[in-house]
């Protein structure tokens, strides 16, 4: 049977690793490719790049990085931030992302999925949805709403719905970043992962909240997710990948325990 | 020298970077003068059945692929690679390579809880020792992403194994010829190494 992912997160911005607290407040901390190199040493089993400089003109400095990454880290490689058309998608591939993340631009123009997963296919691409927590509407029922730009947009979209209609139209897989708890440590969103992951056929990765190892168990277990996605709680040194891996591995989740 | 068909097949870049870590030149080609004289192959390959054959027709490369398997170059088929040297796909209906015998049909998952594709890390036992598979350990880890598994008509075809929705097929070989459903070129240190023995293999099994 498949492993459980663990899959670490690492913004960009001008070709520096950072990290921000509820979308704001972006710091640098440190090189994105030693960093990489480093997770992958240590039994990571996928990588996402997030470009936050996506929407100036530094692009060529994210293929830089994912080129450099790509030379030394063998498994699948991922880049999301400011993907709007099938050419972004082909130039990182070529730089050598494995998968491509669109966000914004998808929530803008749905069918930028259906072309992506038309030119690179669609286990390639990935759909990555910001949600936030609202009062259920008619107009949104499931109570989580999409939001775009960096949580900055609400976008009076249902997250269920949209998830939906990303698989419909081609996403081979979802990325649910629950923004309220990105950045605080507090644990992910289990309710709205779980709520999605029965919902659709592709994979899902929890993103956002993670602080302490039993936050992946239990997204993992309780949420339904098929990959747990984290940033700060490696990036400062508080856990290892190996570690994580193995608390997990040692409470009786499938991981992949040798490399 | 090992030459990477490209047959508008997916992404080729990772397969030869995987290759330039282990210390082996690797060279993408369309040209299947180029691929009929290669000392050894790689054929990887992501995406349809159908389009993916017909690219490959469209060049001569099939032919090219197919003279370089009888007259013993070994070959490397990864992913796509593999499915299209068996007989039949169920994907688009399409009639293959046939250099082993067999077909590649859908997964049914019927479980609403596996999901489509098959697509992550997944452990893989070897049922037959081969050369390019020595090493590996049973349980080591691969990563796949595929919809289709093969179904090789010959046990003896069948290399190693992996398990979603029950067992299935996950590497196979006859004579110069072996491939993988899984990345090697994704699989870490592991794949890395698996690699390495192919580009060392005599093409005896």
């Amino acid at each position: 049977m498949l492993s459980k992912r663990l899959i670490a997160c690492l913004d960009v911005r001008d070709g520096h690793l950072a990290k921000s607290v509820k979308f704001v407040n972006t710091k640098n901390i440190g090189d994105p490719v030693a960093k990489a190199r480093e997770y992958y040493v240590d039994g990571l089993d996928e990588l996402v790049f997030y470009d936050i400089t996506a929407s100036s003109d530094r692009r060529k400095i994210i293929l830089d990085v994912v080129e450099a990454v790509a030379e030394q880290v063998f498994i699948p490689l991922s880049v999301g931030g400011g993907i709007a058309s099938v050419s972004d998608a082909t130039d990182l591939r070529l730089a050598g992302a494995e998968k491509i993340n669109v966000n914004s631009a998808a929530v803008r123009r749905p069918k930028l999925i259906a072309e992506c997963a038309d030119a690179i296919g669609n286990q390639n691409v990935v759909l990555s949805m910001d949600i936030r927590r609202v009062t259920a509407t008619a107009k949104i029922p499931c109570g989580y709403e999409i939001v775009i730009n960096g949580g900055r947009q609400p976008m009076g979209i249902d997250a269920l719905a949209w998830a939906r209609e990303g698989e419909q139209l081609g996403a081979g897989e979802l990325v649910v970043n629950a923004i309220d708890a990105d950045g605080t440590r507090e644990g992910y969103e289990l309710k709205l992962t779980r709520m999605i992951s029965e919902s659709v056929r592709i994979p899902v990765i929890a993103s956002g909240g993670a602080g302490e190892p039993s936050h992946l168990y239990d997204v993992l277990t309780t949420g339904k997710a098929d990959a747990a996605l984290v940033a700060s709680m490696v990036h400062y040194g508080d856990y290892t990948v190996s570690g994580l891996k193995r608390y997990l591995h040692e409470r009786g989740i499938k991981m992949r325990m040798s490399w | 020298m090992i030459a990477i068909v490209d047959y508008d097949a997916g992404n080729l870049m990772s397969v030869k970077r995987a290759c330039a870590k282990v210390g082996v030149s690797a060279e993408i080609s369309n040209d299947p003068r180029h691929i009929r004289n290669a000392e050894r192959i790689i054929f990887p390959g992501v995406g349809a059945a159908g389009s993916a054959m017909r690219s490959l027709s469209k060049v001569g490369m099939g032919v090219a692929l197919l003279d370089a398997y009888r007259a013993g170059t070994p070959i490397l088929g990864i992913c796509l690679g593999l499915q299209i040297s068996l007989d039949h796909s169920e994907e688009n209906d399409t009639q293959t390579l046939g250099i082993v015998a067999g077909e590649v049909r859908r997964f049914r998952l019927d479980d609403p809880a596996l999901k489509v594709p098959h697509m992550g890390w997944n452990a893989v036992n070897v049922v037959r020792s081969h050369p390019v598979l020595d090493g590996v350990e049973n349980g080591d880890e691969f990563y796949f992403v595929h919809a289709y598994r093969p179904v090789p008509a010959n046990r003896r075809d069948v290399l190693a194994e992996s398990t979603y929705e029950g067992a299935f097929c996950s590497a196979l070989g006859r004579g110069s010829f072996v491939a993988t459903q899984f990345h090697p070129e994704k699989s870490g240190r592991v794949g890395l190494r698996l690699l390495e023995r192919f580009a060392k293999w005599d093409g005896n099994a």
